[in-house]
């Protein structure tokens, strides 16, 4: 008799529980980091120490750049102010444990999505935001117009605890080139060394050797040589373990590059609401109810891009009009050659 | 009465134990919720990461325990010259405090008082960007004594080339011995003789002749090869052969040494006017010379006041040479609690093992010190 009273207790109990996760997945959707920054009232977002047009401080200590815009964007969906944001500059070596140990909640800072990143580091990437690959800076005067020119003897400054480091490796290598390289905690001091004549190269992402190349002395005497010599897809990252949270940074930045799809931007985004295409009216928040899947409100998309504004405005005010990269080459919009090719919000 | 003594200290052990294993469990509980797993089994795995600057054979197809190596021995060497060269500098300038010449006393003190009172990585970053970056380019550099040239990219020396070398440390190391055993039976002799033997001359007449002996008859030779320089493109040049000596290496060892010598140079003065002066009165009257005096009387007392200071200033050193990360010098912090722990993201283990290695380093230099003092010290008898 207690026999069966014992399992029909456990059976009580396992319908509870599944009847409390159905009917309560509103409450199961707040996820402890989205409930922790609802408190602060203020996103915890992990940048760079400055770099141009990515994550970078004015003298007034406003951030602004592409990485800054995905917090941003997070902020303005969870909060409903794209202001909120405290940004904490970190080193590359200090980025991960910052964004494990709980000091930030999202890491958006130029950084590549590996696989052993993923997998081993106890953090999950939630896309990429820029398309990027490893290149070489060289001055103008060493006559070098391609990496086929390197010698035995060059020596290659860079940053350590990056991907550059071991690609760097991979490349001289397999040319059969002997190299020094001179590896530096700080992207400020890499610049003033290869700057000063210590390094004939400077070796980092195209996108960064763009950016730096405008802190050099006379920027005009360096050029980037056309080569890539690996994929360094960028994107946000956050802690493994809290999925809800995941999908809300995933889809922050899913909205801004879907918005620029459809041709919604932070201008025309009201008028949009009375778009005749459904997948526009989702995205405005006019239908479905996206939000609630995210444990938000109805109009978190449509704060996004009219606070944010869509990923094309994104790049335009950050990247293309400083002149870091006015060339958008892969991080353009699929329909338009490029390959920014999201699943579609709905 | 005994529980009453040893109760504080049980619960003190209890506390320690209780600290250590709350944040042992909270740091296992937190890397169990993200997945990730304690252990060193990492060490084994390929580093695939090169390093500018290593004592030992490296690449990056060695070892995370490997590439912990050579910055461990980076390390050293920056510690070990930066120690014998502030005690060789610390120990002029101390004296040049006391000089009675005027010009010479005053130097020094300016000296002591603008190298001491400057942060450490603020002359770090001088000497590596501000001194080093003036020296001129690879294909302008002046020629050193005849074989070598100061370059923005560093020292090139020529490199020794030997054959034999084994044979020519061993006879260094017996040459060692045999000095110091004649200089016990030196000693002795002039214990129980009253005789002199002239220890110095002997000595080094030792030290040198032996390992030159090999070269004759033990089949050791050496030669150098010399810096040759070659164009790589049309604006920049590199050495080959000779031996390269890193700036980055350079200007650390220059800000260390330079930094720790103010603070060797006080504990010298100090240690000199500790004595009394009618120390020095008293030597003089019954007739020592002058040398005999500073050797004899002076020096052996001074030394017990200078070495317990100095013994933390050699452990400041070896502990500021960590400020290389700074300056791409590849020492243990940059290598091994930089780059590896970057890329294998390990942070506990690798921070416990870099925390771990300078806590062994500093013990060590203090066991030495302490020995020493020991010996120096004055014995009761």
């Amino acid at each position: 008799m207690f026999k069966y009273l014992k399992q029909l207790t456990s059976l009580v109990a396992v319908v509870a529980v599944l009847f409390a996760f159905t009917t309560e997945s509103m409450a199961a959707k707040k996820s402890k980091t989205l409930k922790n920054t609802q408190k602060k009232g203020f996103v915890r977002c992990g940048v760079s120490q400055g770099l141009p047009g990515f994550s970078n401080a004015d003298a007034a200590g406003n951030w602004t750049g592409l990485d800054v815009d995905v917090c941003r964007a997070v902020a303005a969906a969870v909060l409903g102010d794209a202001n909120k944001v405290k940004f904490t500059p970190l080193s590359a070596k200090e980025r991960f444990t910052a964004l494990t140990s709980g000091e930030i909640d999202i890491l958006s800072r130029n950084t590549t999505w590996t696989l052993s990143r993923d997998a081993d580091l106890g953090v999950t990437f939630v896309g990429v935001n820029f398309y990027d690959g490893q290149g070489f800076m060289v001055r103008k005067d060493s006559g070098i117009t391609s990496t086929s020119q390197f010698k035995n003897g060059i020596s290659a400054c860079t940053n350590i605890g990056t991907t550059t480091e071991l690609n760097m490796r991979d490349f001289f290598n397999s040319k059969g080139i002997s190299y020094e390289p001179v590896a530096f905690e700080k992207a400020d001091e890499v610049v003033a060394a290869y700057d000063s004549g210590r390094c004939d190269t400077y070796t980092t992402d195209k996108s960064g050797l763009a950016a730096q190349r405008t802190k050099m002395t006379n920027p005009d005497d360096h050029m980037v040589l056309p080569e890539t010599i690996s994929k360094e897809p960028l994107g946000p990252v956050v802690r493994q373990g809290d999925a809800v949270w995941e999908d809300i940074v995933r889809w922050s930045l899913n909205v801004m590059i879907e918005a620029e799809e459809y041709g919604i931007s932070s201008g025309n985004a009201d008028m949009m609401k009375t778009s005749e295409n459904p997948a526009i009216k989702r995205l405005v928040g006019t239908e479905g109810e996206l939000g609630s899947y995210l444990g938000l409100d109805q109009d978190w998309s449509l704060r996004i891009i009219k606070q944010v504004g869509n990923y094309g405005e994104s790049y335009k005010r950050n990247i293309a009009d400083t002149g870091i990269l006015p060339d958008r080459g892969p991080n353009n919009i699929w329909t338009k050659g490029g390959l920014l090719y999201t699943p579609p919000a709905r | 009465m005994k529980l009453k003594k040893i109760l504080p200290q049980l619960l003190t052990l209890l506390f320690i134990v209780l600290v250590f294993g709350f944040f042992t469990m909270n740091a296992q509980e937190n890397m169990g919720a993200r997945g990730l797993e304690f252990g060193f089994g990492f060490l084994k795995t390929q580093a695939s990461f090169d390093i500018q600057f290593s004592l030992i054979d490296y690449d990056g197809s060695h070892t995370y325990a490997r590439a912990y190596l050579v910055g461990l021995l980076n390390t050293l060497l920056v510690a070990f010259i930066g120690i014998i060269l502030a005690t060789l500098l610390g120990a002029i300038v101390g004296v040049a405090r006391l000089s009675p010449n005027y010009l010479i006393r005053k130097t020094a003190s300016f000296y002591i008082e603008f190298f001491r009172n400057i942060p450490l990585l603020l002359q770090i970053f001088f000497w590596y960007f501000a001194a080093l970056r003036a020296l001129p380019m690879l294909e302008d550099a002046p020629m050193l004594l005849n074989s070598s040239f100061m370059t923005i990219k560093g020292l090139y020396t020529p490199a020794p080339i030997w054959t034999n070398f084994d044979v020519f440390f061993t006879t260094i190391i017996i040459a060692m011995i045999v000095i110091f055993f004649f200089a016990k039976y030196a000693k002795k002799k002039q214990e129980q003789e009253g005789k002199r033997l002239p220890v110095l001359i002997i000595s080094l007449s030792i030290f040198i002749g032996l390992p030159l002996l090999t070269f004759l008859i033990g089949g050791v030779d050496l030669s150098w090869s010399f810096p040759v320089i070659r164009q790589m493109s049309a604006s920049s040049y590199t050495f080959d052969g000779g031996l390269k000596i890193p700036p980055e290496l350079i200007a650390l060892t220059l800000a260390l040494t330079l930094y720790t010598t103010t603070f060797i140079a006080e504990n010298v003065r100090a240690g000199i006017q500790g004595i009394g002066k009618g120390q020095k009165e008293a030597a003089a009257s019954i007739g020592l010379t002058q040398s005999q005096v500073l050797k004899l009387v002076i020096m052996p007392q001074a030394l017990r006041i200078i070495i317990p200071p100095t013994t933390n200033q050699y452990l400041n050193l070896t502990k500021n040479s960590s400020l290389a990360a700074a300056i791409a010098y590849p020492d243990l912090v940059l290598v091994f609690a930089g780059t590896a722990m970057m890329q294998t993201g390990r942070a506990i283990e690798i921070v416990g093992i870099t925390m771990a290695t300078y806590l062994t380093i500093s013990l060590g230099i203090s066991l030495l010190m302490n020995w020493y003092n020991k010996r120096i010290a004055i014995q009761e008898k």
